[in-house]
């Protein structure tokens, strides 16, 4: 028998905001546990929440990044459970009337398009974080409780886990081109849950779904789904029947391991949260929002292709970041030739940061910076050999190129006027080695050339070198 | 008529415990109740919207401003059992971490 | 000191004139706590280091002459927190509370110079009409000792009934302040929805729940609104319309004025006698130029249907954040977390509690959301479009603010239906948001018993007008307690 595979994700992204999404405190990680907190966060008896616009703005952004239609009337449900990291026991959410729904993201896997739907997004508040120690007991750090956060929940459409790894890709890619979020798993900006069920091929309903949690990669995520795939297969061939379960991935044994068996659908008792009135988003909102969107990574690529003639790879590899995309177009805008700008950027730049494990908010190159250097080998004014070691400092220091070549003494010498006098000396001094050319011994100009680089230090312009050696020797 | 089950199950919703008798009086109660409430079903509400506030208001929102001026010793206060500045609760069993 | 025969208008002159000080002021305040609160027992706990701290801060600063509460002792619900000053809801599960910050009326009070005395007994969470609920004491009627003193502001009422306070602060969610002013016959004002800040009132129904005072006349109540109304920032739901003075309608006529009277609230249940009281009450309105006329409310009937599953359910979800983890009563000896959770609400809750937090969660719970909650929330909606339909032509509704005078301690507290059906008269109000005020009516068998006004949303002005005007007419305010009978 064969089957299909249908596929769901939930992924959380945390936006990033000063504050929370229903309390004024701050939003940082890493501080002192509890420290970021205050008596809204804690759920005291009395205390209130309060919308936090700007947060509701992110959220519209990424939808509006996705497609997605915003909901004009919306207001926040109460989703209610018990756990120490949720305080008040109800987290805010929206569950009726979320943010916006109907988006899509467009990937591709073996060469062909596919349209993946969203079927909604959501803004809600973070939990805090448990910590279990081994003496009994665990430890509750608000510090995290009430970080806004955008859910975005797929439509089944995705059909097999490179179809999930690729729609990651996209959403992480699209999400961060927003600037709304850092969208980093390993920080856990970005959580995915997974649901993965599989059918005979041709069956009408959908088989029986398990929920994949704590997965920390997209390689994790396509691992635990090819894994989760193989075994209920294999539970039906065998003749069993697939349990609703949620299941966790364990990269080391590289297997899914069961968590807990659901019986029934959670009770969450949603409804409409009374402490805050209804939020209704105007045109004139999103507009707004929309006017301040960053160009999504797409239309810079088709950019960068039709305008600048890059190639469709390079163009692929300088937008897997919002940082480098920037980057990259604010060179061009300081005047470098957009390819050599690429090369640069994919091949040095890359390179050095990969070497370093940096990132390029880290390094001290700037746009200017790059732009300069790329136009000073453009212009003759160093050499690409030179150009390395400019790089070199450039990357490290706030330093200019074109002061630092002059500086070092590092410019080449290109000034016909002044290039011509030595040349004719030396050509005076090897009257053999121009009979030897004459005689159609290439190799002369080579020891010519050789001669010019030493008597100039090794800063002749080889380019114009070559033209006047060629022009003063053609005299004799 | 609810069911004694049906209490049992919405005790354990609420996270309370119950003797066999008390279980019963709520039982009974609540059946009572229920059957009080049990008139709205006369009421014809075909079109008619839900009301969840009473006044009528909209976008009340803050700006992204972040302000904290909370003491971590005033809210660990009342804490009825901490580390340092965490918040001591007896292990966690039985349920994912996340 | 007494406040059974004085005002707030009274006491402040007092103050300015320099015949009392905020000193000895407060200290007679309490020396007449202790002697009347030993029968009454109305406070739960009292304030006293701090608030002479206070007195005497005020009286160095010296009182200023438009400032009415400068120096005066108030009292608090004790649903109300006050910033290092313990605060139970009447429940086990915050007996030892210690609250780290101040509600905003709290705050609001004390800049204007009025003093916390302490904190008043309610039912637990202010969840019944009989003050029967508190976990920790029976507070009786200021008007007779083995009678309730109403709920859940019975602690508030009965205090300022029986001469401790001129002014308490009460909530009201279902009635809680209109009917236990009515019971003792003093003036209990429910503002509009939102007209008052709940931040830093213990949530029992977030939809529903209003701050209001229990005041002996209609002026003090004018004049604590004054202090308490507005826009905060903490609490999104406040309206953020201007507050305007609400003394300055006092004493004007108020001829012309139409007046509705719901023929629902005159029916089935109400005593006849109560029913009397209010029909003497239209006949005096229109003596004073008013035109009172029947009119209708036909949803009336389902108030209290709907009402008991609205606010079960939002008590449901807001008394679940007393888990035992981060404030209040842990239970002993917790083996586990399901143990904190289960074992500290099922001891630190008292019935009455439990019984709304099932009804509630019942009324969410997966498969009964839309017969009970949602229906509820439809017909809330009936509800308010029948008072809208009223306010179209009328300035005012004017009903019984209970169907009877205060009823005996231990008398309905084992039927909980019946305790319910004791608030149909006020449950409407709360839903629709209105503003109502409960001004003394006169008296049934020796009892007291309340004529309701109710407004239009934000319009207490003209209720604060027309109480004051009936107030002028009848002597009522002068009749005092004799205590226990």
């Amino acid at each position: 028998m064969n089957f299909e595979t249908t596929i769901g994700l939930e992924v959380h992204v945390e936006l990033k905001t000063n504050s929370k999404m229903y309390s004024p405190t701050p939003v940082s990680y890493g501080a002192e546990p509890n420290i970021n907190t205050n008596v809204i966060d804690w759920g005291f008896p009395g205390t209130l929440p309060t919308v936090n616009k700007g947060a509701y703005s992110y959220g519209m952004m990424v939808a509006i990044a996705l497609h997605a239609d915003i909901t004009r009337h919306t207001h926040f449900d109460r989703k209610n459970y018990f756990y120490p990291d949720n305080p008040k026991a109800y987290q805010i959410t929206q569950s009726e009337t979320p943010l916006a729904t109907n988006g899509w993201i467009e990937i591709e896997v073996d060469g062909k398009k596919k349209k993946i739907g969203i079927h909604e997004l959501h803004v809600e508040e973070d939990a805090g974080k448990n910590q279990h120690e081994d003496d009994g007991y665990s430890y509750v750090d608000l510090n995290r409780q009430g970080t806004p956060l955008v859910e975005i929940v797929s439509e089944p459409d995705i059909a097999s886990p490179e179809e999930a790894y690729q729609y990651l890709e996209q959403l992480r890619q699209i999400v961060q081109f927003t600037g709304a979020s850092d969208v980093k798993m390993e920080e856990g900006s970005m959580r995915v849950d997974t649901n993965l069920s599989v059918r005979p091929i041709g069956a009408t309903g959908f088989g029986v779904k398990t929920e994949i949690k704590n997965l920390n990669s997209f390689n994790h995520v396509r691992d635990g789904l090819a894994f989760e795939q193989k075994r209920q297969v294999q539970v039906l061939m065998a003749g069993g029947q697939v349990r609703q379960e949620t299941r966790r991935w364990d990269p080391a044994k590289k297997e899914t391991i069961l968590m807990r068996v659901k019986e029934g659908a959670d009770d969450y008792r949603y409804f409409p949260e009374p402490d805050l009135p209804p939020v209704f988003v105007s045109q004139a909102w999103i507009d707004d929002v929309t006017a301040k969107l960053p160009e999504a990574p797409a239309k810079r690529r088709a950019r960068y292709i039709n305008e600048w003639g890059i190639p469709a790879y390079d163009a692929g590899v300088l937008t897997l970041t919002m940082e480098m995309a920037n980057f990259f177009e604010a060179t061009v805008a300081a005047g470098a030739d957009p390819k050599q700008a690429s090369n640069w950027l994919m091949g040095e730049v890359s390179g050095y940061l990969n070497a370093e494990h940096l990132e390029l908010k880290d390094v001290a190159l700037t746009p200017a910076h790059l732009a300069e250097m790329i136009k000073l080998i453009a212009d003759g004014t160093i050499s690409s050999k030179i150009a390395k070691k400019v790089f070199q400092e450039i990357i490290k220091n706030d330093t200019d190129p074109k002061a630092w070549v002059e500086e070092k003494g590092m410019v080449q010498l290109s000034d016909p006027a002044k290039l011509t006098p030595i040349i004719d000396g030396i050509l005076d001094a090897n009257a053999q080695s121009i009979e030897d050319f004459k005689n159609g011994k290439d190799r002369a100009i080579g020891f010519l050339v050789g001669q010019i680089m030493k008597q100039t230090h090794g800063k002749a312009n080889p380019k114009v070198v070559n033209q006047i050696l060629m022009s003063e020797i053609k005299k004799r | 008529m609810i069911s004694k089950e049906s209490v049992a199950h919405v005790a354990g919703l609420a996270k309370l415990a119950f003797t066999d008798d008390e279980l019963q009086q709520y039982t009974n109660q609540l059946d009572e109740i229920l059957n009080m409430v049990a008139q709205l079903e006369t009421v014809d509400t075909t079109d008619v919207p839900v009301t969840t506030q009473s006044i009528h208001l909209e976008n009340v929102m803050r700006e992204d401003v972040a302000h904290n001026d909370t003491k971590i010793a005033d809210l660990l206060e009342n804490v009825p059992t901490k580390k340092g500045t965490l918040i001591q609760v007896p292990s966690i069993i039985d349920k994912e971490d996340d | 000191m007494t406040y059974l025969k004085q005002d707030l208008t009274s006491v402040h002159e007092a103050l300015v004139n320099g015949s009392q000080t905020a000193s000895s002021l407060l200290k007679a305040t309490y020396a007449n706590i202790e002697q009347v609160d030993a029968d009454v027992q109305a406070f739960l706990t009292l304030n006293q280091e701090a608030a002479t701290k206070q007195a005497a801060a005020i009286d160095e600063a010296g009182i200023p002459a438009d400032q009415p509460f400068a120096g005066v002792p108030v009292g608090i619900k004790d649903n109300i927190v006050t910033k290092d000053l313990k605060t139970t809801a009447a429940s086990k599960i915050l007996g030892n509370f210690m609250p780290i910050y101040n509600a905003t009326v709290v705050d609001k009070l004390h800049a204007a110079g009025a003093i916390t005395a302490g904190k008043l007994n309610l039912d637990e969470f202010a969840m019944g009409s009989s003050t029967e609920n508190s976990a920790f004491q029976t507070t009786k009627n200021a008007w007779d000792y083995t009678r309730v003193p109403g709920g859940s502001s019975g602690g508030s009422a009965a205090a300022v009934a029986s001469g401790q306070v001129p002014m308490a602060l009460g909530t009201d969610t279902g009635g809680s302040i209109r009917q236990p002013a009515a019971f003792n016959g003093i003036v209990g004002l429910k503002p509009t929805y939102g007209r008052v800040s709940r931040w830093g009132v213990i949530a029992f129904a977030s939809s529903l729940d209003v701050v209001g005072s229990l005041t002996r006349t209609v002026k003090d109540a004018a004049l604590t609104l004054n202090v308490i109304a507005g826009h905060d920032d903490k609490d999104a739901t406040t309206a953020d319309i201007p507050v305007p003075d609400y003394a300055a309608k006092l004493g004007q006529s108020i001829k012309g004025m139409k007046i509705g009277l719901p023929s629902e609230y005159l029916g089935e249940g109400v005593d006849p006698a109560v029913a009397a009281q209010v029909q003497k009450a239209a006949d005096q309105f229109r003596a004073l130029g008013a035109t009172v006329e029947t009119v209708s409310l036909p949803h009336t009937k389902y108030a209290v249907a709907a009402y008991y599953i609205i606010a079960s359910s939002e008590a449901s979800s807001n008394l679940q954040r007393f888990d035992g983890i981060r404030y209040g009563f842990r239970a002993e000896d917790v083996k586990n977390l399901e143990d904190v959770y289960v074992r500290s609400r099922s001891e630190g809750f008292g019935p009455e509690v439990k019984r709304r937090i099932m009804l509630g969660t019942f009324s969410l719970s997966a498969g009964f959301y839309d017969a009970y909650f949602k229906k509820a929330a439809q017909v809330r909606t009936l509800i308010s479009r029948d008072f809208d339909q009223v306010f179209a032509d009328y300035d005012f509704i004017i009903a019984p603010t209970t169907p009877t005078p205060a009823f005996k301690i231990g008398e309905k507290v084992t039927d909980p239906l019946t305790m319910y059906m004791n608030d149909i008269l006020t449950i409407p109000v709360n839903l629709a948001g209105l503003p109502a005020v409960s001004v003394p009516a006169g008296f049934v068998d020796g009892m007291p018993v309340g004529l309701q006004l109710i407004g239009k949303q934000f319009d207490e002005a003209t209720l604060l007008q027309a109480g004051d005007a009936f107030e002028q007419a009848n002597d009522y305010v002068d009749q005092i307690p004799g205590g226990a009978n």
